[in-house]
């Protein structure tokens, strides 16, 4: 350890206290970006710490990360320098629960579920099934802006952060929107914090709207000998009167993926095994509500399925919700772990060009003699997996010129693309944040308001914010 | 005004496309607030060029722009505040795309709310977000005001429902936010322009999601003795597992107001109705109408209404759509506040507005969303008397003190705009502050774009800008 870097511990140790600063490299391994690990990590216990730390990293140009539980620090670009580790994991408290007001305030450590525990009481939920569940923290979840299967009935977070707490790259504790369902007030700088990778700010608070948890939930699985087949299945339901919660259609390799062992791992609930038959495309689609609400969406969905050309549709009792359910949700951790180098595509389009976008990413994919799988969301969210054998020179030309042709296709066909998961040594050859977007300037402006040093997370974000 | 800008505004726009004489722009010096300032000139664009080409002459003459589509804003938000130029929408109307296989539209920012979901019901879909002015106000105000309604605690407010917006930064430049895809990469600045209350950009287009209209739907309305038993209604519905597509209250001095003029069969002895309205598939709804009908009678209703038909549906909805109407006929002018609270402190709120409004001697009636706790309260005075009008404000000004107090919020969905700029400090910091002016700045650098609006000035802290305005200037329309 060098002198700086004692200087820096000892200053951090005088914030947070002794036992909340790691400086020895090993443990420093934990906090790895893309193969980088920081100078020192800190755990502050408020956010007063945090806006004091803040404040030392801005005064010696120290750059910093927020970290949660870690497990989607391979998101985005690497750190251009990575300083410190800001831990919050310490701020877990569940700061205030009105069930009666549909409101929850929560410190960013808040493992999720824990959070589930504490609103179930009260029959109630916040909407983020998000992949690596088990572990993942509000602050993280809401700083990397993954989605859930849910967002079909309930939107994303932007729909249901009420407002946040969080320190800028100076240091300045800040907030924006409030507690209640409802507001106006001001501007709201909390919905450019989510998804933004902590380059605008750490959050030190989120406030959540909550929702009623349903009667009962009911999930089915059709499946269908062609992905045309089960997306005409997602057109009529889009044409029915019927509200599914969640929609989501699985290219086979997808269904094999999710019936593996590497799955069983991640998500432990059982998979009904003819659930997701082999060699086919499967709609996974559930409701809620009542026993008559759930009678009529069955029987519509069964209609429907079997007009769109069904091999067959089952639906999964109840108490086997949570596993169908649960792998879907883990799709991207699930299929990170099945290969070498899964290199995850986030394509985006509206609904009636998501076939386009299917096929063309299995033509590109198919060209460059590369693996797929596909977990298409209802709305026109689609995950498209590469799945080469190996981490490769050889592997990673497939899999830029396949992901090229693919970003090209869905530009062209009106879409968003990005690659928000590859093989860390990877990133630096793939467009991780996709085409360059027109609005970027103003998003570099953005980024220097709220970060004028450019500390936090520097070159993790888009155009190497 | 300057005559060299006169004239180049005439040859961009053509001379039907500006006002500049005392008497027309009388017609635009206010907007449904009770506050009032007159522009130096009013133009109208037809096309997104247009727009930038009168960016580009406000900025090289160093004018303040105003954005403006029908005036119904209830915050002073489309007022010019400090003179300068009214950019109307009125002529940018064109729904200019409706795509139903993907549940989209695209449309001009001067299109009038219900009109899109007028052009979109044969196809079974709608607009969500449905302010009571949605027969005149604008999808362009709706965006910049982040605009609400009533069927916003199950469908959300305007952000939710907005996927791309096409704009005109102040500098001139044509600006593109998210697309018709979802999840675009980057910050979220779409999210940060709608709601900015036209101190962002000027917004040339629009693209919405379209909602599927529900299968069916069912109305009750529930009469109460108390307050508390209507609040604690509203609470166990929620807890019940039911998010009803609305649910609104009015207070029995409404009450009375509102039965006088529309005759709704409203009671006129009882002391809150609760408008509840659920919707989904048809067994969703029994089920659900069913359930509420019960929660309401276990909380003490001493009567339960379900609407049978779309007739008694519609009268329901009358009583409550038309209850600014009936109070504008009681007194000169109204003032409607429009602060939030957590909806659990309904009755201690009622309570306090009830005593605010007996100590400066003003009728108090409170209309609201009672789901999401956002209230209205309507002060009546009359605003030709000076005094009266001070108290107004004051009155409004401790209601929302009491908001603030008990966790709620200065405004729900009619933004902050020149009627509570000064009232932010109440609700966040100065580094807040200051975090959103140097935001603004971004976007707004030199300051032109709807200039002292949202954020308080620095010496404006505290100051009444209003004057008192002849009693038809109070706007027929709320929320």
């Amino acid at each position: 350890m060098n002198a700086a870097s004692t200087t820096i511990s000892s200053r951090l140790t005088e914030i947070a206290g002794p036992s909340n600063v790691v400086a020895d490299p090993a443990q420093l391994g934990a906090y790895e970006i893309c193969g980088k690990s920081p100078g020192a990590a800190v755990r502050p216990g408020t956010s007063e710490e945090i806006a004091e730390i803040v404040r030392f990293a801005a005064a010696e140009k120290l750059s910093v990360v927020p970290t949660g539980a870690r497990t989607k620090l391979g998101m985005g670009l690497p750190p251009r320098q990575y300083d410190l580790a800001l831990d919050v994991t310490r701020l877990d408290r569940v700061i205030a629960y009105d069930p009666g007001d549909l409101t929850l305030s929560v410190e960013p450590g808040t493992p999720l579920r824990r959070l589930e525990g504490v609103l179930a009481g009260h029959k109630q939920f916040v909407p983020l099934d998000v992949p690596f569940m088990n572990r993942a923290t509000a602050g993280g979840t809401i700083a990397s802006g993954v989605d859930s299967p849910l967002r079909q009935f309930y939107g994303t977070a932007r729909d249901y952060v009420l407002g946040m707490e969080f320190v800028t790259g100076d240091g300045t504790a800040a907030k924006s929107g409030g507690r209640v369902v409802k507001n106006v007030a001001g501007y709201d700088l909390h919905k450019v914090m989510i998804g933004a990778l902590g380059t605008l700010g750490v959050i030190t608070k989120i406030n959540f709207r909550t929702f009623p948890v349903p009667g009962a939930v009911r999930t089915f699985v059709a499946s269908f000998p062609s992905g045309e087949r089960a997306l005409d299945l997602r057109h009529r339901v889009a044409r029915s009167p019927l509200r599914p919660l969640t929609l989501e259609i699985l290219s086979p390799r997808a269904g094999e993926l999710l019936s593996s062992d590497v799955a069983a791992r991640i998500e432990p609930g059982p998979m009904p095994p003819s659930a997701l038959a082999k060699e086919q495309w499967a709609v996974v689609a559930s409701f809620g509500g009542t026993g008559k609400v759930l009678e009529r969406s069955e029987l519509e969905l069964r209609r429907m399925a079997e007009e769109a050309g069904a091999a067959g549709i089952v639906a999964l009792g109840d108490d086997k919700v949570p596993g169908a359910f649960g792998r879907t949700r883990e799709f991207v951790p699930i299929a990170l772990e099945s290969g070498a180098a899964a290199t995850i595509l986030k394509l985006s389009a509206v609904p009636a060009r998501m076939q386009q976008i299917l096929d063309a990413a299995a033509k590109a994919t198919d060209a460059a003699e590369l693996r797929w799988a596909a977990l298409a969301r209802g709305l026109g969210v689609i995950y498209f997996a590469l799945l080469p054998n190996e981490e490769s020179p050889e592997a990673l030309s497939r899999v830029t010129r396949a992901a090229n042709d693919i970003l090209a296709e869905c530009a062209a066909l009106g879409g968003n693309a990005a690659i928000p998961w590859c093989p860390a040594a990877w990133k630096s050859a793939l467009p991780i944040w996709g085409p360059d977007r027109g609005d970027f300037e103003q998003m570099r402006k953005l980024k220097k308001v709220f970060d004028p040093h450019s500390i936090l997370a520097p070159g993790r974000f888009a155009g190497g914010i | 005004m300057n005559s060299r800008l006169l004239h180049d505004l005439k040859k961009l726009l053509g001379r039907d496309g500006v006002l500049h004489k005392p008497e027309d722009l009388m017609l635009y010096e206010y907007d449904g607030s009770v506050e009032v300032a007159r522009p130096n000139c009013v133009v109208f664009p037809r096309t997104t060029e247009e727009v930038m080409g009168i960016v580009r002459l406000a900025s090289r003459h160093q004018m303040p722009l105003v954005g403006r589509g029908a005036g119904t804003g209830l915050s002073g938000g489309a007022i010019a505040r400090q003179g300068g130029i009214i950019t109307s929408f009125a002529r940018m109307n064109r729904i200019l795309e409706i795509d139903a296989e993907n549940q989209r539209a695209r449309v001009q920012p001067g299109v009038v709310n219900s009109d899109l979901s007028v052009a979109t019901e044969h196809l079974g879909l709608h607009f969500a977000p449905d302010p009571s002015s949605q027969k005149a106000c604008t999808i362009g105000g709706n965006v910049s005001e982040n605009s609400g309604g009533p069927h916003t605690l199950a469908y959300g407010v305007t952000t939710n429902h907005v996927l791309a917006l096409e704009v005109v930064l102040p500098t001139g430049e044509l600006l593109h936010l998210g697309n018709s895809a979802l999840d675009a990469p980057g910050y979220d600045l779409m999210g940060l322009f709608v709601g900015s209350e036209g101190t962002f950009c000027l917004v040339t287009e629009i693209t919405v999601k379209l909602t599927r209209l529900p299968e069916a739907t069912k109305t009750l309305l529930a009469v109460y003795d108390s307050v508390d038993d209507a609040t604690e209604t509203v609470v166990e519905i929620t807890a019940r597992g039911i998010t009803p597509a609305a649910c609104e209250m009015l207070d029995g001095w409404t009450i009375r107001a509102v039965e006088d003029y529309v005759h709704a069969g409203f009671p006129l002895d009882c002391a809150a109705i609760l408008l509840i309205e659920v919707d989904g598939l048809r067994e969703a709804a029994e089920y659900e109408g069913a359930e509420v009908a019960d929660v309401c009678r276990l909380h003490r209703a001493r009567e339960v209404r379900v609407a049978r038909d779309a007739r008694e549906r519609d009268l329901l909805w009358k009583g409550r759509k038309n209850a600014f109407g009936a109070v504008g006929r009681l007194s000169p002018t109204y003032y409607t506040q429009d602060g939030v609270i957590p909806r659990t402190k309904l009755p201690a709120t009622l309570r306090r507005i009830g005593e605010i409004g007996q100590k400066y001697g003003f009728a108090i009636g409170n209309i609201f969303h009672a789901g999401d706790g956002n209230l209205h309260p309507i002060i009546l005075f009359d605003a030709r008397d000076q005094q009266q009008f001070r108290n107004a404000v004051a009155a409004s000004d401790e209601i929302i003190q009491f908001c603030i107090e008990v966790g709620g919020s200065i405004t729900g969905e009619h933004g902050v705009g020149m009627e509570k700029d000064r009232l932010m400090p109440l609700l966040f910091s100065e580094a807040d502050l200051d975090l959103m002016r140097r935001v603004r700045d971004v976007f707004n650098p030199a300051g032109l774009l709807n200039p002292a609006k949202v954020l308080p000035t620095p010496k404006g802290c505290g100051e009444i800008h209003v004057r008192p305005v002849p009693a038809t200037a109070s706007g027929p329309f709320s929320v």
